[in-house]
């Protein structure tokens, strides 16, 4: 199965030059083992893209070749129709003041407090007076929940806090494309569904373009206009997530219903079970 | 040649290349990071500030010990008042810059590359190319300059408190008379070997931050790896320290 993306949720084609990230025959390797092998995915303006798929496949490598922070072995990588891979550092700097990135653990600055972690962006790139800064930081942060939580170190934050407080800083310069790497991992309930509303109301609110890569198939079928199931270097299912949960593609099965037996095996290859245990006996 | 030591020697090449290259970096990211003097003073405290009071309690330590063995050797000779001579030119030329800069190794260099270690294990590094904030030019050229402006003040401070405990021994508790002690010192010393301990403790401030910064910037981003550097940053930088005080001190005396 792979069902076609030039059609929407709706079924109705979307013009061609509506993709805003375009990977076309991707092949990477990362020390002799192949992560990609003719990798095919895009990603369209508005909408909230999801890549899917087990531990391992790389969805946080993929991540990094849109973001230029690796190149492909061969193939295209585009961002908004530019060749990721053949831009320069500062062009590429020019490009990703055009996205803003969630990170898995935040990636805050551990010696700035939230305030300053947030206004970090605008300090960098530009020359705005103080009292503008503040005023877009304390609405980033109002956006997030977080405006009380302005003097707060890090350190004292939870997770979810951290997770909310890095997303502040990644739409404070107002990006075009937000891309969360793994949003959910390691959250409670209530925080996983405070950051999968903001995701969808960011989205939808500032008219950007979303990149979620997880493996959490129940949040992301909830805000996911597209999603990609990735495996063996490839994509092995793409369409809504309705369209996901009603494959009978085994491996899309095994993944959307998180099934131990199937195609992604349980095991690590060893030998035998019982001649193992009885080799330690001899 | 064993392939052993082969590798091992291309892996010194290959370092030595690599930290090169890295210099260049930070240095064409100077002049650019003066944009924001805040992050340049706040290095400098935390280098400096934060290193003075180990610092001042070793060159005190250091100062009575040479006061201490100074007037047991020069008594022998009858020579007891040139012990403020001995003092200063040991404090001035070879021990401030030489114990300061082991001391900043151990000190402000473990720190340096730990924390700039656990940013990039964070993805602290990488979350600011992601802003597209340059982070050699916005971490690691404050902290490098850093480095190297605090070194001499610290060289400094440590000949001055050092030279305060050779008196302290020696004219308090030896019974050299001090104006002889003050007289001869000021005779002897003159501005070239003051010239000699400030060239001294900026080259060591250089290897050493840069050592630092390197070793932080290049660490594996694991618990371990972040350990392994901080490591590398006290062996590499003692040996550097000594290696090229040797080569300074021949250098001046040629001179």
């Amino acid at each position: 199965m792979t069902n076609s993306l030039t059609k929407d949720a709706n079924g109705s084609p979307a013009p061609a030059g509506d993709a805003v990230i375009e990977a076309r025959d991707v092949h990477y390797s990362i020390g002799g083992r192949k992560i990609f092998d003719g990798l095919d995915v895009t990603a369209r303006r508005g909408r909230i893209t999801a890549f899917m798929g087990p531990s391992g496949t790389g969805k946080t490598t993929l991540l990094r070749l849109i973001t230029g922070q690796a190149n492909p072995e061969s193939g295209s990588v585009k961002a908004w129709g530019q060749e990721v891979s053949l831009l320069s550092g500062k062009e590429l700097f020019a490009l990703r003041r055009r996205m803003g990135m969630l990170f898995q653990n935040g990636a805050l600055l551990t010696d700035e407090d939230v305030y300053e972690n947030v206004a970090f962006p605008l300090r960098a790139h530009t020359k705005l007076p103080e009292s503008l800064v503040r005023q877009l930081v304390l609405t980033k942060l109002h956006a997030v929940g977080l405006r009380g939580a302005a003097r707060l170190m890090p350190a004292e934050l939870s997770g979810g806090m951290a997770r909310r407080v890095a997303l502040a800083r990644a739409i404070v310069m107002d990006p075009e494309l937000l891309i969360y790497d793994e949003p959910f991992v390691g959250l409670d309930p209530i925080s996983m569904g405070v950051i999968c509303r903001l995701i969808k109301q960011l989205n939808d609110a500032l008219g950007i373009t979303s990149i979620v890569v997880s493996h959490d198939v129940h949040e992301l079928s909830a805000i996911a206009d597209d999603s990609f199931l990735l495996s063996g270097g490839k994509v092995v299912a793409q369409g809504t997530p309705a369209e996901l949960h009603k494959s009978d593609l085994a491996e899309v099965r095994q993944f959307m219903s998180g099934l131990a037996d199937g195609p992604v095996a349980f095991h690590y290859p060893a030998p035998d079970y019982a001649q193992d245990l009885l080799e330690g006996q001899s | 040649m064993s392939a052993n030591a082969e590798s091992l020697a291309v892996g010194w090449v290959r370092k030595v290349g690599g930290m090169t290259l890295f210099f260049l970096q930070v240095c064409s990211r100077i002049v650019p990071s003066f944009t924001r003097p805040g992050l340049i003073v706040r290095q400098i405290y935390n280098a400096g500030a934060r290193s003075l009071v180990i610092v001042m309690l070793s060159g005190l330590f250091v100062g009575m010990v040479l006061g201490l063995l100074g007037f047991d050797t020069l008594q022998r000779f009858g020579s007891e008042d040139s012990l403020g001579v001995l003092a200063a030119l040991g404090m001035l030329k070879v021990l401030g810059p030489v114990l300061t800069a082991l001391l900043f190794a151990g000190r402000a260099g473990t720190s340096l590359t730990s924390e700039i270690g656990l940013m990039k294990s964070t993805d602290q590094l990488t979350a600011m190319q992601m802003m597209a904030v340059d982070p050699l030019r916005h971490v690691i050229a404050p902290r490098f300059l850093g480095g190297i402006i605090a070194m001499p003040l610290l060289a400094a401070t440590f000949s001055v408190i050092g030279l305060f405990g050779a008196q302290l021994i020696g004219v308090q508790q030896m019974g050299v008379d001090v104006g002889a002690f003050w007289s001869q010192t000021q005779n002897a010393v003159d501005l070239r070997d003051v010239y000699e301990g400030i060239v001294k403790s900026l080259v060591f401030g250089v290897a050493c931050s840069l050592i630092a910064v390197y070793e932080g910037y290049n660490s594996e981003p694991t618990p371990e790896g972040v350990g392994l550097a901080t490591t590398r940053t006290v062996v590499t930088s003692s040996v550097m320290v000594l290696l090229l005080n040797y080569l300074l001190t021949a250098a001046f005396l040629t001179k």
